[in-house]
Order: structure tokens, then C-alpha cells, then sequence
């Protein structure tokens, strides 16, 4: 398709023809990278060429072996770095350090270590201080900045172990800090939100700061089991991938009706028609709450709505969340070792998230799993694993947090449980929805905060 | 090299840098105040506040691993036709915030004029999350960065043009770890044969019984081989995951033949009609082949292609593959189904069909 079909655009970056002249060094010959400067995606062996090619930049040496020591991994399809021990003073991870195992014939790369470095909440920057950063990188490592790594992280891909503590000072002097690597709590990462999305349903910038700044310690100074990670998505879109890639998922959602602009409804089926309106909305509705009514508005049936989202999604013009916000709470997500892969599962069906005590109890909860986590997870175990292990009921009994039904697709299957305390367990139960209702109708007058892992 | 020593500095533990010090004004004003957006066309985005002030947003592809030069041009671009504000998306593309409609124009010009593709937005291909690779990872089994680009080179139109039937996902794995996540489909390395053991360093670097445990199927104990105390794995219980390889270098897990990559499809992040799911396997043994993977390419085409044909509006891969059947999925993408498709781990019979549906 688009490859090599001659039309290849320019190439984005900046000082082009500057090689040639007094380079020190040989280029190493690249021809297999090469071939990835072809098509229309921006190429990031140009970019590395850039480098490699800037002669009165410190890193250019470095560059050109790391070229090397990268055509050589292509030629024998092997990698070739290996970790060790390097860090910054004051704190005990976030650097990733990368020593080559080739280094005799590479030997200006023979130190490549990654700084990670957390992004401000949202991924915001100005031109200001994205030009900060490069010029600091430019000075003390290799020019190479990933934006941004799947941790979240701003990967600052390149640094001696020399120049490692000197580019931190310099990163850290303009307001960034580092972020989390190996068993500590890492790097988050939070959604547009707030800041330019109507769906967004709690502040996920107070959030994504409040939590992770609150608990720094455990990221700086690594003293978990393993890893923990937290991730904010303002809505069950879940755009930063929470459900699966955090043990920590905060999802912001609604409890309340949905907003229904039907003016906007009946424009809508007029510009689409009714048979698509039926057939890509209605019929799309997970619980079947949609219906069409016959002057073409909508008939929602909040009840039994679960806010997947999807009718938001199609009309944003027409439907919003409603008014009473907060978040879902799921713990548990991670990727395949060692159990298997595992999804984040409904542990605080919702939790109110509006005034400051509100976001005080986010915190609080954070760090009651934190310390749970830290004090019952086994070496190199992830909270889903050790949830697995334990059994939902014990983790839930250990964090005095009822059980409810939003936390289960259906009840069990296996007849295999003791149920000898049946009756009071049930009974509670029904005290405290009963509490609840008749709490629910004081509320109107006294305000009530919602008690965090109250399900409604 | 220097060897002189000062005082080292304590870090200024600043913790998450707050974005309000970066984000575009219109935003901060109307920081949680959003009423509607709308596309006016692919990469392009409008949001309206709830009192009535407009942003426009400008998404472009990057390369992800960017040379400064390449990131200054970004901030050029953001500087002459925006207002110095952007942000990145998780999927590394930048997004130029602008409170002036008639901006957008030449800012999406000069964006392609510079190589920078515009799109990415609504039901388009983004670009493809992905891992870290031969370039920096300390366990890769090849190139995610080289994959990467080599794909999205192909997939180029679909990340210009919004004509999906839904947004595409993509992810690419350096190891079986998956740092790329979940997607619609995913590319990661699948090792196809037990790891190496070279038994003269595993003494010496490998905490030998935290590498015993870190084994899913209990396949490795120790032993003495040569008279050095070492690791052994029992070859017909081990499953090829690459567990032992982070924990214990000698135990190489890669190989230029054996390191092979899988397509898994139907993994799905957002709860949009139908719950999270997990990406399935569908083809696998595709080899590792730079500096373009065009085998890989091909099969990825042919899944995206036929999805693109068949899958009504607003199916994403998985939901789309929950209507027509696995047996028209792999008869439409010519792919084959073999006993390797079948789980057989914890919880497979979940993933049985225990009925008679049956699609013929």
C-alpha cells in the first residue's frame, strides 16, 4: 500500500544535511534500518539519524553505536542489554538501567539508561516546557525522548550512568519527579477528563495527584511485594485502559438519570434515520433500556442503564451523564504472569466524588489497600493474584467492606461453601439496604456524605 | 571521566506535576464544563462548554520515540499556528488545542507538509501502542518500534480517514509479558521453544529459588550440572512463556528461529455495549522478520480488511467476530484453526462452547 510507492513525504525534524563534514567517527552502515525510513509514518530511525548526525552534540557519538548495536539486534534478531543497578540519590528506582552486552564494538553506548519521568495529570504541556525538557536532555543524555511509555512515564531513553543523577537534578529543577519501576507503586496515568471531555464524570486531575502524591514514598522508595499501579478514567470509556492495566482502576460513572436533550434525539433520527437510530443505538443497549418512541424521542429506562456508554458515545449532542458523580472502583487488572490474565473486578460499586472530603476518602481507601497489599501479597504477587488466593470473601472481610451483588456477574455455581452463618449474613445485609433507603430520604435534608464503599 | 564528587543534591519530591501550569487557558476556564464535542473531519475535534466558549483539537501521529529535533518542530508547529498548548494522547499521538476555528486549516498543513499524519480521531486505525524492543528492553524478542512502523505505514489511509466500523486498537508485545496491553489486535512475541540454560553464570546471577517459583507450571528445579549448582526445566511440562528469563538472564528464552509472533484479536478496553474482554489467539509462528515483518503485515491486513467489509457500525473486532462465529472469522480471513486455539488453562472451560450453537 503506502510503502514504498515513491510518494514519500518529507521528513518531519530538523537539521537535515549537517553530516559529512568533520565526523570523528564512521557511521556505522544501517542498511536494514534504513528500510524504516520509507512510507508515510513518521520514522523514528530518522529521528535517530538526526542524532547520530548532530556532530557538536555530546550524544552523537552515543547515537551512532546505539545505531549500530540496534542493526546488529536486527541482523541476528537477538537483543542485547542487560539491567544492573544505577539510580539517583535520594531514591530507589525509576531509573531503568541498560548496559549493552556488545559494548566492545559499540562501546559509546555501553551505558544506555532509561529516567523515567512522570507526565503532568492529562499529558498537558506547553511548547515552553517540552523545549525545557529536550534541552536538558539534549545536554546530559542521548536525545531520544519516548512520549510517552506504556507505563505512562516520560521516557528519557539514553544516559550514562555518569550523567544520570545530573540530568535528574536538571529535570527535577523545572517540577518533574521520578516515576515508580520494579515492586513499588508506579507511574499513573489519567485521562483528558475535566479538562476537554463532556463524559467525564469526577476530577481526575485531583484524583491522579491526590492519590499518587499522598502515597510518593512508595514509589520512591520501592518496598512493596511488587508492582501496583493506579489509573484514573473519567468515564466507562476507560481511555487509559484502567480495567486491564491497573490494579487500581478508578472509572468515573453516574447514579443518577442520564440527561436527555430530546430536541437534539428527534434531530439526530432525522439526520440518520430511524432504522439506523434503532439499529446502531437502540439495539445496541447492553440491558435493552433504549427505546424509541414513536415522535422519535427516547425512552430511557435509567433503572436498568448500566452506563456502558454507548448511546452517550453515538449522540453527544443529545445525552450526558447525570448529575450525581463519582466513580467505580476496581482492583485487580494486570497482564499474563504469573496466573493468567486477570481484569480489574467491581470492588467499590461507586463512590461519591465531589467535595474534598469525598477525594480525602479516595486517598484514605487507596491507602487501605496499599497497606493491605504491602502486608499480605507474596514476593512478586499482584493484588488480583493475591484477591485469587485468598478468595474475595477474606479480602473483603480483611477491608470491612460488605459484599454486594455488583460485584459478581451472577452468584456462584459450586455448592461447595459453608453456610452456617447464612441467616445473619443475609439479615445484615437487609438491615443495611434498609438504612440505606431510609438514610437516603434524610439526605435530602442533612447532606449526608455517602459512606465510600456503600453500593447503591 | 570525571570522578569528582559534590554533595549530592536531595530530590524536590514534587510528585505528579500539576497540568494546570501547561494546559491551554480555554480549557482551565472551562475545566469541568464540557457540554458536546463534535468531528468536524478526521484529527480534527470540537468542544463546546456549557457556556458557550469553543476548542478546537488538532490530532497528529508521532513516532513515539522522538529526537529532540523532532519534538522542537512539534513545539514550532504549536507555537506559529496554535497557541504553545498540547497534549499527548495514550496512544503517543499529539493534540494542538486552539480557541481560533480559522487556525485549524493551515495547522493541519503544516502538520502533513512536516510528516506529521492528522487523523487518529473516531472510528479510525490510532496508532499502535507498543513496547520498547531491540532498542532498549533487556528482554525483548524483537523490535517493537521497527513493527510498529512498518504497520502503521500500511495501515496509513485508516489512520487519515475515519471508515471503520468502530475505532481499531492495536498493540504490539516485545515478549509474552505484554507491556503493549490489550487490543483489538494485538502483535506479540510468542517463544516456541524452552529457554537455553547456560549453566556456567546461573550460580552466580540468578536467585535460584525465586526463579523456581516464578515458573507457571512448576517446570523448573534445581540441579547441579557440572559440578555447579544450577537450574534444570522439565522440556515437557515447560510452556514457552519466558517467565524464568527477566529473573535469570542464562536461561535465553529468545532465539533468531525459535522467537516467533502471534496475532491475538477482540481484546477490548472500554465498556461500550458489552463488558472488557481479552484479546483472543487466532494465528501464531508468523516469524521475526526485520526490517518490515511483512508476514505479519499481511495477516494484520487481512483481519482489518475483512472486519472492515463485514462488521456493521459501531462493532468493535471481538463484537464482531460475537456475531458472525469463530468458523466464519477464520473461513473469511482464510486463517487455521488448530488444537493450539483450544485453552487449556485455568478457567478453559470457560472459553468451551457448552451448547449446541453451532454455526453452520
Amino acid at each position: 500500500m503506502a510503502r514504498d510507492n515513491g510518494s514519500t513525504p518529507k521528513k518531519n525534524g530538523a537539521p537535515a544535511e549537517k553530516n559529512g563534514s568533520s565526523s570523528k567517527k564512521e557511521l556505522h552502515p544501517t542498511p536494514m534500518l534504513d528500510e524504516l525510513e520509507s512510507g508515510p509514518w513518521p520514522s523514528f530511525i530518522t529521528g535517530l539519524k538526526r542524532l547520530r548526525e548532530a556532530d557538536d552534540q555530546q550524544y552523537a557519538p552515543m547515537m551512532n553505536d546505539l545505531m549500530g548495536q540496534l542493526e546488529h539486534s536486527y541482523e541476528e534478531r537477538m537483543g542485547y542489554w542487560k539491567g544492573g543497578v544505577v539510580g539517583v540519590y535520594g531514591y530507589g528506582g525509576g531509573v531503568i538501567p541498560r548496559f549493552s552486552e556488545v559494548a566492545e564494538q559499540y562501546p559509546e553506548s555501553k551505558e544506555f539508561h532509561t529516567l523515567r519521568v512522570q507526565p503532568p495529570a492529562g499529558f498537558h504541556y506547553t511548547s515552553d516546557i517540552l523545549r525545557s525538557l529536550c534541552d536538558i536532555w539534549e545536554e546530559h543524555g542521548s536525545g531520544l525522548i519516548a512520549l510517552h511509555g506504556q507505563s505512562g512515564d516520560i521516557m528519557f531513553q539514553g544516559c550514562s550512568t555518569e550523567n544520570t543523577q545530573k540530568a535528574f537534578d536538571a529535570l527535577n529543577a523545572v517540577g518533574f519527579d521520578m516515576g515508580g519501576a520494579g515492586a513499588a507503586m508506579r507511574t499513573s496515568m489519567s485521562c483528558v477528563g475535566h479538562a476537554r471531555c463532556e463524559m467525564s464524570c469526577y476530577n481526575e486531575v485531583k484524583a491522579h495527584r491526590d492519590v499518587i502524591n499522598e502515597y510518593l514514598d512508595e514509589m520512591h522508595r520501592p518496598a512493596l511485594p511488587y508492582k501496583f499501579k493506579f489509573k484514573f478514567s473519567g468515564c466507562p470509556n476507560d481511555c487509559v485502559n484502567a480495567i486491564h492495566r491497573s490494579d487500581f482502576a478508578v472509572i468515573g460513572t453516574w447514579r443518577d438519570d442520564m440527561k436527555v436533550n430530546q430536541d437534539e434525539v428527534k434531530k439526530y433520527v432525522a439526520n440518520v434515520g430511524r432504522k439506523y437510530m434503532i439499529d446502531s443505538v437502540i439495539a445496541n443497549c447492553p440491558t435493552r433500556a433504549l427505546s424509541l418512541n414513536d415522535d422519535d424521542t427516547l425512552d430511557v429506562d435509567n433503572r436498568s442503564c448500566v452506563r456502558c456508554m454507548h448511546c452517550l458515545n453515538v449522540m453527544p449532542k443529545a445525552l450526558s451523564p447525570g448529575d450525581d458523580k463519582g466513580a467505580s472502583i476496581l482492583l485487580g487488572g494486570k497482564r499474563s504472569l504469573k496466573v493468567g490474565d486477570t481484569m480489574g473486578t467491581v470492588i467499590v460499586p461507586f463512590m461519591k466524588l465531589d467535595t474534598d472530603e469525598d477525594y480525602e476518602k479516595l486517598v484514605e481507601f487507596a491507602g487501605e489497600i496499599l497497606e493491605f497489599f504491602g502486608d499480605n501479597a507474596l514476593d512478586h504477587e499482584r493484588i488480583g493474584e493475591t484477591i485469587d488466593r485468598i478468595g474475595l470473601p477474606a479480602f473483603l472481610e480483611a477491608l470491612d467492606i460488605d459484599a454486594d451483588p455488583n460485584m459478581v456477574n451472577h452468584p456462584r455455581t459450586s455448592s461447595y461453601v459453608r453456610t452456617d452463618d447464612f441467616t445473619e449474613e443475609a439479615d445484615k445485609y437487609l438491615r443495611k439496604k434498609a438504612e440505606e433507603k431510609s438514610g437516603k430520604e434524610d439526605a435530602a435534608n442533612t447532606n449526608e456524605p455517602d459512606r465510600p464503599v456503600a453500593a447503591e | 571521566m570525571s570522578t569528582e564528587h559534590q554533595t549530592p543534591r536531595l530530590p524536590d519530591e514534587h510528585g505528579v506535576p500539576d497540568p494546570f501550569l501547561y494546559m491551554h487557558p480555554v480549557m482551565k476556564k472551562n475545566f469541568g464544563n464540557w457540554d458536546w464535542h463534535e468531528r468536524l473531519r478526521p484529527g480534527v475535534l470540537h468542544h463546546r462548554s456549557k457556556s458557550g466558549e469553543d476548542i478546537w483539537t488538532v490530532r497528529a501521529g508521532t513516532q513515539r520515540q522522538m529526537d529532540v529535533f523532532t519534538i522542537r518542530k512539534l513545539c514550532d508547529i504549536a507555537d506559529e499556528f496554535a497557541e504553545g498548548h498540547v497534549r499527548f494522547t495514550t496512544r503517543s499521538n499529539i493534540e494542538y488545542l486552539i480557541s481560533k476555528k480559522e487556525m485549524i486549516e493551515p495547522l493541519v498543513e503544516r502538520l502533513i507538509e512536516q510528516g506529521f499524519p492528522v487523523g487518529g480521531t473516531g472510528n479510525s486505525i490510532s496508532m499502535i501502542s507498543h513496547t520498547q524492543g531491540w532498542l532498549h528492553c533487556d528482554i525483548p524478542g524483537t523490535d517493537a518500534s521497527g513493527v510498529v512502523k512498518s504497520l502503521m505505514d500500511e495501515l496509513y489511509e485508516d489512520f487519515i480517514k475515519e471508515e471503520m466500523p468502530n475505532r481499531v486498537r492495536i498493540t504490539t508485545s516485545c515478549c509474552q509479558v505484554n507491556c503493549g496491553g490489550q487490543g483489538d489486535i494485538a502483535i506479540n512475541v510468542q517463544y516456541t521453544k524452552p529457554p537455553k540454560i547456560n549453566h556456567d553464570l546461573v550460580a552466580n546471577i540468578c536467585e535460584r529459588p525465586a526463579v523456581v517459583a516464578r515458573c507457571p507450571v512448576a517446570a523448573i528445579r534445581p540441579a547441579m550440572v557440572n559440578g555447579k549448582p544450577s537450574l534444570e526445566v522439565d522440556e515437557k511440562k515447560c510452556i514457552c512463556c519466558g517467565a524464568c528469563y527477566p529473573p535469570c538472564p542464562p536461561m535465553q528464552i529468545n532465539g533468531p528461529e525459535s522467537t516467533k509472533l502471534a496475532i491475538w484479536v477482540g481484546g477490548k478496553h472500554s465498556n461500550a455495549r458489552t463488558k472488557p474482554t481479552f484479546h483472543k489467539l487466532v494465528a501464531a509462528n508468523l516469524p521475526n522478520n526485520p526490517p518490515r515483518w511483512p508476514e505479519v503485515a499481511e495477516v494484520v491486513k487481512k483481519i482489518i480488511y475483512t472486519y472492515k467489509e463485514d462488521a456493521r457500525d459501531w462493532e468493535r473486532v471481538g463484537e464482531w467476530i460475537d456475531r458472525i462465529g469463530w468458523p466464519r472469522f477464520f473461513e473469511m480471513t482464510g486463517l487455521g484453526f488448530t488444537k493450539h486455539h483450544l485453552d487449556t488453562w485455568h478457567g478453559a472451560r470457560k472459553s468451551l462452547n457448552a451448547s449446541t450453537h453451532i454455526y453452520f
